[in-house]
């Protein structure tokens, strides 16, 4: 049987499909188990304490656990795209790990090497959306069929975060940057974006900015679906600003892998 | 009259404002080896570089394989193999997947891919290690790793930078005997290296590159005869004063080179040279009389040492 060529886009999934394969017990609980502690805590504890009269109308009339687990979906998605595109860019860059300069000497160009990151790491948010949406019906917290289109939601989440800061992370010379991301961005966006209580608890300002950042945009997406009741438009509109976050650092990060890795 | 493989005019490599590569010009022609000769910070690699199409020149015109690398890049990388200077090796993943990820990504076949692993395992006579971390490596297998690594795609042109960098002399004929066999089975070899015997043993052709410039070219045979005499005369003194002692010896040779323990004199008949300098009064002690070879001619263009 001849067998198929691979697109070169590609071809970089088996440098990291090898790696996974050897080392994905040391990230299994960002990806895994995490989520499942959240689910459990609130679930099984939290929720009892909030969501009762007024609460519960602003909540949309649910129980807590069903407002905040399709939000966890999408900041789990969030969460696995940084980690993947901060350290792993770092490393595939700098010497213990020389992977884009191997891949670099072979056929593959750099726009392949985007891409096939990125591809990777939008993958790492489909595994993570998977096993999340999977252990939140289990916890009852899924109220629709529609909820299996956050399959698609994680992973384009992942992307919008990954795409512009791959395009970051190729440029710097050290890692202490990285740890910025995770306080100044990945932390207050988990905590704002409409994860645990609705924005328009928040200030005018910061309601603004949570509308300009993709978080929120996920995070509406993801609850809609759950509960089923999301208008097409605004499925349109929301997936339209996530995908075309993306679109832009896709574009940055080719510009600044050419500059940095083709020298 | 056969194409050059590799065909460079007038090829430049600028970083910012300094010029690494100066405006060289060669052809390197199919089934030869052909080495790049020169001192620390020479533009062997930039050169090398540019020539594996992974960095982009800044000027001039340059072929490889037929294309031009800013236009065909992965239809050249295909056909290449390389040996970077430094290795690039993943050290977090064994020797056999190392060699695995690297053949995907030429797109052989998995079957195919696997056979093809076991010689190269072999080549590099890592076959006991392959289940190994690269990171448990010596700095030699790496090396050989790397070396056995730059084969997977059976490359028509081998880029070797400094491939017997960190080898042991054993390791090191056990290379060279390959590379004459990739040699007799077509492949053509570009490769720079800082040992004379290696351009000696490996190279049919040469270029002796300094300042990114090229300052000589031809066989080894032809650049001994062309830039020195036949004999060298080494003076080997005492109290390592050999500086304070050049004055002395003015006239005896064609041509005298100082280094710090050593006086080099350059003549077409050593013993007789010899004769003079004892003549003179003059009693090192140690006086060694041999043939001029590469490092000589190095010496004498690039005023410097090749290890430095
Ligand atoms: N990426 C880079 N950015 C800036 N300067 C560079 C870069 N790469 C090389 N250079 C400079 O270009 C010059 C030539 O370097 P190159 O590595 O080509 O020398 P070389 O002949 O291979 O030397 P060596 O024998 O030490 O390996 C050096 O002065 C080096 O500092
Ligand atoms: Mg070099």
């Amino acid at each position: 049987m001849a067998s198929m060529e691979i697109p070169m886009s590609l071809r970089p999934l088996h440098y990291f499909w090898t790696t996974f394969v050897r080392q994905w017990r040391s990230d299994i609980s960002t990806t895994f188990l995490t989520p499942v502690l959240y689910l459990a805590s609130i679930g099984l504890g939290l929720g009892h304490f909030i969501a009762h009269g007024r609460a519960l109308a602003s909540l949309g009339g649910e129980n807590y656990l069903s407002f905040v687990a399709p939000a966890l979906l999408v900041t789990t998605a969030m969460q696995v795209a940084v980690s993947r595109s901060t350290y792993d860019v770092y490393g595939c860059k700098n010497w213990w790990s020389g992977a884009y300069r191997s891949m670099l000497a072979t056929p593959l160009s750099v726009g392949n090497i985007v891409t096939g990151h990125l591809v990777w790491i939008a993958s790492r948010g489909l595994m993570a959306s998977a096993f999340y949406l999977a252990v939140s019906a289990a916890f009852g917290a899924v109220h629709s069929p529609a909820a299996a289109a956050d399959l698609l939601v994680g992973p384009a989440v992942a992307l919008a975060f990954a795409a512009p800061i791959i395009g970051y992370a190729v440029t710097v010379r050290h890692e202490q940057p990285f740890v910025m991301i995770f306080r100044l961005v990945m932390v207050p966006l988990f905590l704002f974006s409409g994860t645990f209580f609705p924005i328009s608890q928040l200030p005018a300002g910061l309601r603004s900015l949570a509308y300009a950042l993709p978080l929120w945009h996920g995070v509406e997406l993801s609850r809609g679906l759950y509960l089923g009741r999301l208008s097409s438009l605004a499925i349109l509109g929301h997936s339209a600003y996530l995908l075309g976050v993306a679109t832009i650092g896709v574009l940055a990060a080719r510009s600044t892998y050419r500059r940095t890795l083709a020298r | 009259m056969t194409d050059p493989l590799v065909r460079a005019r007038n090829l430049v490599k600028r970083f910012g404002d300094f010029v690494a590569v100066d405006h060289i010009d060669f052809d390197v022609l199919p089934g030869e080896a052909f080495g790049f000769l020169g001192p620390n910070g020479a533009g062997k690699s930039s050169t090398m570089r540019m020539i594996g199409a992974t960095s982009p020149r800044s000027g001039g015109e340059l072929t490889v394989l037929g294309w031009d690398p800013d236009q065909a890049g992965p239809h050249i990388r295909a056909r290449l193999g390389v040996v970077p200077q430094e290795d690039n090796l993943d050290l977090e993943l064994s020797v056999a997947d190392n060699l695995y990820v690297y053949g995907r990504y030429f797109g052989i076949p998995r079957r195919q891919l696997r056979e093809r692993m076991t010689e190269l395992l072999a080549f590099a006579q890592l076959s006991e290690r392959a289940q190994d971390r690269v990171n448990d490596l010596s700095g030699g297998m790496k090396r050989r790793l790397t070396i056995a690594r730059s084969l997977v795609n059976e490359p028509a042109l081998l880029l070797l930078d400094e491939p017997t960098t960190g080898l042991d002399p054993q390791a090191r004929h056990l290379l060279w005997d390959r590379l004459h066999g990739l040699k007799r089975n077509g492949v053509t070899l570009l490769l720079t290296t800082h040992y004379m015997e290696e351009a000696e043993q490996l190279c049919d052709r040469l270029v002796v590159m300094d300042k990114g410039q090229i300052v000589a070219e031809g066989s080894p045979r032809e650049l001994i005869a062309n830039h020195v005499p036949k004999e060298v005369v080494e003076l080997r003194f005492e109290e390592a004063d050999a500086p304070g002692r050049a004055g002395r010896v003015d006239g005896l040779a064609s041509h005298i080179e100082v280094l710090a323990d050593r006086l080099l004199l350059y003549t077409e008949d050593g013993n007789q040279t010899v004769e003079a300098v004892l003549n003179r009064g003059l009693s090192p002690a140690n006086v060694l009389v041999r043939r001029a070879g590469l490092e000589d001619v190095f010496l004498r263009l690039t005023g410097r040492q090749l290890l430095d």
